[in-house]
């Protein structure tokens, strides 16, 4: 059955948050929503599943017009 | 209540009247780290002077949070009672986003320790504690005298000492620099810090007030009472509370820093303004370091050698481990029984621990400081996920509280036995039959044995307690039996399942000598 994992799965988050920060290091803001972008596919591809990727999109999307903006 | 500041008496230093014979050790700095050092080499059968420039303890309460690790250091040396005693003991921290909350963390899960996860007391607490404890111990501790200068030569280091009656010279065999972030040993020396400067601000205000917040962390993002920044709030002893608040990059700390500008700020935290101040200041994020801590005759400890942003509590509790793995070093060496060459583990150790640190604290600045553009976009989403999927959760990064380090050592070990318990951790604490395991492992080194009879190895103490649960669990875990050598740092140095005696001997030798 296709199910998204919402509980931690990532060994060692931090680290992987500091190599994600770090993956934009010294780009203009448009080329990190580039980047952005390019990784979203390529992480989409990994999954595969088209369930699994429908309701990460859910997930991503709830609550987004209600956040304010950044800043 | 707040704190009654007694100051400790100046006397006139011999070195006045005549040329003093040279001492062992001088420690710069009376702060928590010399204290402790002083103590601890003095536990090893080394006298210390210790020299500061003032008289009296900490002005105003900054380290706060000591964690277990700080507590059973604390213990060893003699104070870890009356800290626990005093202190307020907590292990629960609560994170929240605006309203809601998105992140806890419960920092002792298991029982059988002596000490608890993390206790808060007034750093000035601590040192009182300290200063009576070196005071019964008969450590020569001069207050009002000022290191002004240094000399370093093959065998000795001269320094100058300014008193309210003039300046002498103090010959030492070895000078431990514990005199703080802004170091004048560093300076004399002509060395810096190496690092990263963050461009944040923080107030911090501690105030006495009636109220009974559980003793427990508390830290906001974005909360409604503090216009979108960051803040902490968490108790100590004698109705004293700690609040940090952001302020950004962009405040005046000279404005920021009037009472008539502190108080409204906090009265939107706790409600009221049924409060007093007790302390406040206002500091900038550093996470920086030295590149070594020893320099010839000379040896950096706590913040003089590394600082680190004050959230995850690692300055204070990373001083004192800075002091336990150079104590029983620097003592050995000055008996002659270690080669000077010993002391290069420390500052391999030290500066290993103090990356974890900078690194942990640099990532918790990032993550409460996010530079504009993706670093906050990847902040907020963090955020905006965690009030929706456990993932995101421990994602939120409001500081990463002090752990100790695990010491990279080549040294003999086991597959199989409990990862925790391995070369270069800290022995983990157990209950024994009268006392606790972390207690019988202080003073030198000891051959823990479980199963089996220790081998009797020249210049080790034998510790075969009876077998419990809390002993299996956490040093054999599916083993029959173990064989472990632990420092007298209480760190292990190796272990096996069976050992010989030269076998044992040889880790011996190589933990002393600094070659693991
Ligand atoms: C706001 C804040 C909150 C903090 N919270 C925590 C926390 O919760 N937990 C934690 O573990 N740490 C915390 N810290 C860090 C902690 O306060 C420091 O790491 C600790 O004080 C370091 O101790 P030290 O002995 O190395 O230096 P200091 O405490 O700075 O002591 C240095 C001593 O050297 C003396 N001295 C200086 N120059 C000379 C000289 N030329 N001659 C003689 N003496 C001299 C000074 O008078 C002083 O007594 C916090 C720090 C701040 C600022």
């Amino acid at each position: 059955m296709s199910h998204l994992i919402t509980t931690p799965n990532i060994a060692d988050a931090d680290t992987f948050y500091a190599s994600l920060l770090a993956a934009h290091r010294g780009l203009t803001e448009a080329e990190s929503h580039a980047l952005n972008a390019r990784l979203v596919l390529v992480l989409a591809n990994h999954i595969g599943d088209r369930k699994v990727l429908e309701l990460a999109l859910a997930l991503a999307r709830d609550g987004a017009q209600t956040v304010q903006p950044a800043g | 209540m707040p704190y009654d500041y007694k100051p400790f008496d100046y006397v006139p230093p011999p070195g006045l009247r005549g040329p003093e014979p040279r001492q062992r050790v001088a420690i710069v700095g009376a702060g928590p780290i010399g204290l402790a050092m002083a103590i601890e080499l003095a536990n090893h059968g080394v006298a210390a002077v210790v020299l500061d420039d003032n008289n009296v303890v900490s002005v105003g309460s900054r380290a706060i949070c000591w964690s277990k690790r700080a507590l059973e250091i604390l213990d060893r040396l003699g104070v870890g009672a009356a800290c626990v005693q005093k202190g307020v003991t907590w292990k629960v921290g609560r994170t929240f986003h605006r309203e809601a909350e998105v992140f806890n963390f419960d920092l002792l899960p298991e029982d059988g320790h002596k000490m608890p996860a993390f206790v808060n007391l007034q750093q000035y607490w601590v040192e009182e504690y300290l200063v009576e404890r070196a005071q019964a111990l008969g450590i020569d501790l001069r207050w009002k005298n000022r290191v002004v200068g240094l000399a370093q030569h093959p065998d000795h280091a001269v320094l100058t000492v300014e008193t309210p009656d003039g300046t002498y010279a103090l010959e030492a065999d070895w000078v431990v620099a514990c005199d703080g972030s802004r170091s004048p040993v560093r300076g004399m020396l002509g060395l810096d810090f190496e690092g990263e400067l963050f461009e944040e601000r923080f107030l911090i205000a501690d105030i006495e007030m009636e109220a009974d917040f559980p003793s427990e962390r508390r830290f906001w993002f974005e909360p409604a009472f503090h216009n979108g920044q960051s803040a902490l709030l968490h108790k100590q002893p004698d109705n004293i509370y700690r609040i940090d608040l952001q302020l950004g990059w962009t405040t005046d700390p000279e404005v920021e820093k009037q009472p008539e500008r502190i108080i409204p700020r906090i009265e939107r935290v706790v409600g009221h303004r049924d409060f007093k101040l007790d302390w406040t200041s206002i500091y900038t994020f550093q996470c920086r370091r030295l590149r070594h801590f020893v320099h010839d005759r000379v040896i950096f400890a706590g913040d003089s050698a590394h600082l680190v942003s004050p959230f995850g509590a690692r300055g204070g509790n990373s001083g004192l481990q800075d002091v336990d793995a150079l104590g029983w070093r620097l003592a050995a060496v000055v008996r002659g029984e270690a080669p000077v060459a010993a002391l290069a583990a420390y500052d391999r150790e030290r500066c290993f621990g103090a990356d974890e640190n900078l690194l942990n604290s640099s990532r918790s600045t990032r993550f409460m400081s996010p530079a504009e553009g993706v670093e906050r976009l990847f902040r907020d989403a963090v955020l905006h996920l965690a009030g929706r999927a456990d993932f995101a959760r421990p994602m939120v990064n409001s500081g990463r509280l002090s752990v100790p380090c695990i010491y990279p050592l080549h040294a003999p070990d086991v597959a199989g036995l409990p990862d925790k318990a391995r070369p270069g951790a800290v022995a983990p604490d157990a209950p024994l039959e009268d006392g606790w395991l972390l207690e019988a492992l202080a003073g030198g080194f000891t051959v823990l044995a479980l199963g089996q009879e220790a081998p009797e190895v020249p210049g080790t103490r034998a510790l075969s307690p009876a077998l419990t649960e809390t002993l299996r669990k956490r040093y054999l875990g599916g083993a029959e039996k173990a064989l472990y050598l632990i420092r007298p740092d209480q760190v292990v140095a190796a272990r096996w399942t069976g050992a010989t005696p030269e076998e044992v001997a040889e880790a011996l030798a190589a933990a002393r000598e600094g070659r693991t």
